[in-house]
């Protein structure tokens, strides 16, 4: 089998009255390739449209984090575990920081909870409508792409009224959440740390997201050739899922009911009433469809919460130069895209000793050579796209 | 002055460069409409600042800035292919038009044959596929190029069956031909004939056939897969740029008129409007109903997901052959009982 593609190009010096042979091909897609959603490499043997083996190739975005956070204080952390995965930064953070808290001991008031927990559920909901409109686009699908971005607009602008990011909004501080522009750090304006208006347009936002997601259902959904390229395609059965440590919106998709803000109490989820959407066949339309119902849980525990929010201090009393004591804490957090666990190994100093991060990308995409093995070149971005990883995740 | 007109060759000179230049503008309006109208699809405002008003430049800027860009060839491409490819697809576009009956007299050539000569010039495009694919020594490419032949192979045939259904209904192959059967009377109200196309004649089944037929004919959405961005790069596209590339553009563009003309006139009237003089309005007339079935094809654009190969040869071989066969049958059943 010859693997110099241009043996496999031309065939013009082959007699015909040989029996023809077709040779299988190495089809390389990425690392730069329109849909693997930054620099993941597949390498795929191809027998015309037929995949016969694929080997993902990782390690492109790795930017070494783990080894860099052992030189990082605390609070400078929070500031790299926001880019593992770009697309949900905050929820990153709040992993990470109540690890740090549980090994110092204390807790952050009730009110930062809260705004904790409202701002990772609005970073849920600005992942899933990333994927909610990308997805489509790599199924040939354009438009949906445009109406879930407009909303998710919405989102970040809510979101940066409050943290004054987008993306990065590196809003964590160990014992709570960075007091308001202005309020300075002796925190003597508390009242300020929403900004006015949060509230009325927060509901406004979420609103608009639930509309856009039964638009989503009208547009995706109910689209004859969506479902004919998704049903049944990609199907991760339940054991295999859970083999292969696949976690969030894909495992559940695949009907295994498990949600970290049901069994964690990293926040006070235990406070709000939302159901954990669960698929029943694994396949690509069950996770689009997990997805959009994770979108609408989101919208109800946000509302939720901004009707409950409690007033009070945004920041537990903590030293000035922040130490954490000796001891190991592995603090894992549902985040968009499955279990983000931090695992904090300290010695006593003001960066940690050695820092574990489990990242969700890097576990689904593990799944990938088996779930490929035999599809159709088309549904290889199917499959991928519908797994709903970051490379960043992946790569750390 | 006379004398030169009347020369056969000066003549077919003067008109095929008529059509190229009317083509050419036609179809730079299709592209302006399809960045216009996909931009209010999707809640943007679409091209904005070149020509100063609503941005109606904008496609000549697009094609001025291709034709700046550096003309490269692959080092492994089979070079005379791949350069010649471009233009048989051009080519390919361009020959439909030459019986394509604007009014009356104003066709290039009025060929007896006409629909036959279109269902055959219309493939050839398919070939600068083929040839593009092949010839740029890149796996994408080549990948591209055969999913445009089998998909050329396989609508090939609901195509040529679903116009067959006209032709026993008009008894002609001829275009004007065609045109003129639908602007004779089916039946009297009174004194007052009502004239009525080929759509509304039975021949539903037929132009659907025919619509989703040329939609794979043209590699558009939701039968793009020879281009097929989000998996193949750009399919036989990828290798190239510049002056070449604009030509593939461009020929897609003239590729949609043409088909959408073709079916205007087949099952929409062509030229013929009733009430109207079609040696004044003919041209008008035909671009307006073709316009309205380039509408068509851009609003599926934005709208549809892609197919999947096998799911695309499914749906020719289960669904659109008998389904055409079925057609042909009912209409020569109807045409004999009529």
């Amino acid at each position: 089998m010859t693997t110099d593609p241009r043996m496999l190009m031309h065939h013009s010096d082959v007699a015909v009255s040989v029996e023809l042979e077709t040779p299988d091909m190495t089809l390389n897609l990425g690392p730069q390739h329109p849909s693997t959603h930054g620099v993941l490499r597949l390498v795929a043997r191809v027998d015309g449209e037929r995949i016969e083996e694929v080997e993902p190739v990782v390690g492109y975005m790795h930017r070494g984090y783990e080894k860099l956070a052992e030189v990082r204080t605390y609070p400078q952390i929070t500031a790299l575990v926001n880019r593992i995965d770009w697309v949900s930064g905050f929820a990153n953070e709040v992993a990470f920081i109540v690890a740090a808290e549980r090994l110092m001991g204390i807790e952050a008031p009730e009110r930062a909870q809260f705004i904790r927990l409202i701002l990772t559920e609005m970073f849920r909901i600005s992942n899933h409508l990333v994927f909610m409109s990308s997805y489509p686009l790599e199924l040939g699908a354009a438009t949906p792409l445009m109406y879930a971005l407009r909303e998710r607009e919405r989102v970040l602008d809510l979101i940066e009224g409050v943290t004054g990011g987008r993306f990065h909004p590196n809003f964590n501080r160990i014992g709570g959440v960075k007091p308001a522009a202005g309020g300075g750090s002796n925190q003597k304006n508390v009242v300020q740390d929403l900004p006015a208006g949060f509230l009325s347009e927060t509901r406004d936002a979420m609103e608009k997201v639930l509309q856009v997601c039964d638009d989503m259902v009208d547009l995706v959904l109910g689209n004859e050739i969506f479902v004919v390229r998704t049903k049944g395609v990609g199907v991760i059965p339940p054991d295999r899922a859970l083999a292969h440590g696949v976690s969030g919106p894909n495992l559940r998709a695949s009907g295994v009911d498990f949600d970290l803000r049901k069994v964690d109490d990293y926040l006070p989820y235990d406070r709000f009433e939302f159901d954990v959407p669960l698929g029943e066949n694994g396949d690509c339309f069950d996770r689009y469809l997990v997805r959009l119902e994770e979108v609408r849980q989101a919208t109800g525990i946000v509302l939720q919460a901004i009707d409950s929010i409690p007033s009070g201090s945004l920041r537990a009393k903590v030293p000035r130069v922040i130490k954490v004591p000796k001891g190991e804490c592995y603090v894992r957090a549902e985040n968009p895209k499955g279990e983000m666990g931090y695992h904090i190994v300290s010695e006593g100093g003001r960066g940690p000793y050695r820092l574990k991060i489990r990242s969700a990308s890097f576990s689904n995409l593990s799944v990938l050579p088996w779930l490929l093995e035999g599809v159709l070149v088309p549904d290889i971005i199917a499959i991928l796209g519908s797994l709903d990883f970051v490379l960043g995740d992946v790569d750390r | 002055m006379s004398g030169l007109f009347d020369n056969f060759w000066v003549m077919l000179v003067v008109k095929l460069g008529a059509v190229v230049t009317v083509v050419m503008v036609l179809a730079l309006v299709i592209i302006y409409a399809e960045l216009k109208i996909s931009a209010h699809m999707q809640s943007r405002i679409g091209p904005y600042y070149a020509g100063g008003r609503w941005g109606w430049a904008q496609p000549l800027a697009d094609a001025f800035k291709f034709l700046q860009k550096e003309d490269l060839t692959p080092a492994d491409a089979d070079r005379p292919v791949f350069k010649a490819a471009p233009m048989v697809m051009l080519a390919g576009s361009f020959a439909v038009l030459v019986i394509l009956p604007f009014s009356p007299n104003l066709i290039a050539q009025d060929l007896d044959l006409g629909i036959f000569y279109v269902l055959a010039a219309s493939s050839v495009g398919t070939l600068g596929v083929l040839m593009a694919g092949w010839a740029s020594a890149n796996k994408y490419s080549l990948m591209g190029g055969l999913r445009a032949a089998a998909q050329l192979i396989a609508y090939e045939l609901p195509l040529v069956l679903a116009v067959v259904g006209v032709v026993i209904q008009a008894g002609t192959l001829s275009m004007v031909g065609i045109v003129e059967a639908q602007a004779q009377p089916v039946f009297h109200i009174g004194s007052v004939g009502i004239q009525l196309p080929y759509l509304f004649q039975g021949q539903v089944i037929g132009f659907l056939i025919f619509m989703v037929a040329a939609l794979a004919e043209l590699s558009r959405t939701p039968f793009d897969l020879p281009i097929a961005e989000s998996e193949l790069v750009m399919g036989y596209l990828t290798e190239y740029s510049g002056i070449r590339f604009t030509m593939f553009f461009l020929g897609e563009y003239v590729g949609i008129f043409a088909m959408s003309s073709i079916a205007a006139t087949l099952f929409l009237g062509g030229y013929h409007v009733p009430g109207l003089d079609a040696d004044v309005f003919g041209p008008v007339v035909l671009v307006a109903k073709a316009m309205l079935l380039v509408f068509l094809i851009i609003w599926f654009r934005w709208t549809f997901p892609r197919v999947r190969e096998d799911q695309l040869q499914g749906f020719a071989w289960r669904w659109l052959v008998p389904l055409s066969l079925a057609n042909i049958a009912v209409t020569a059943v109807l045409k004999v009982a009529l």
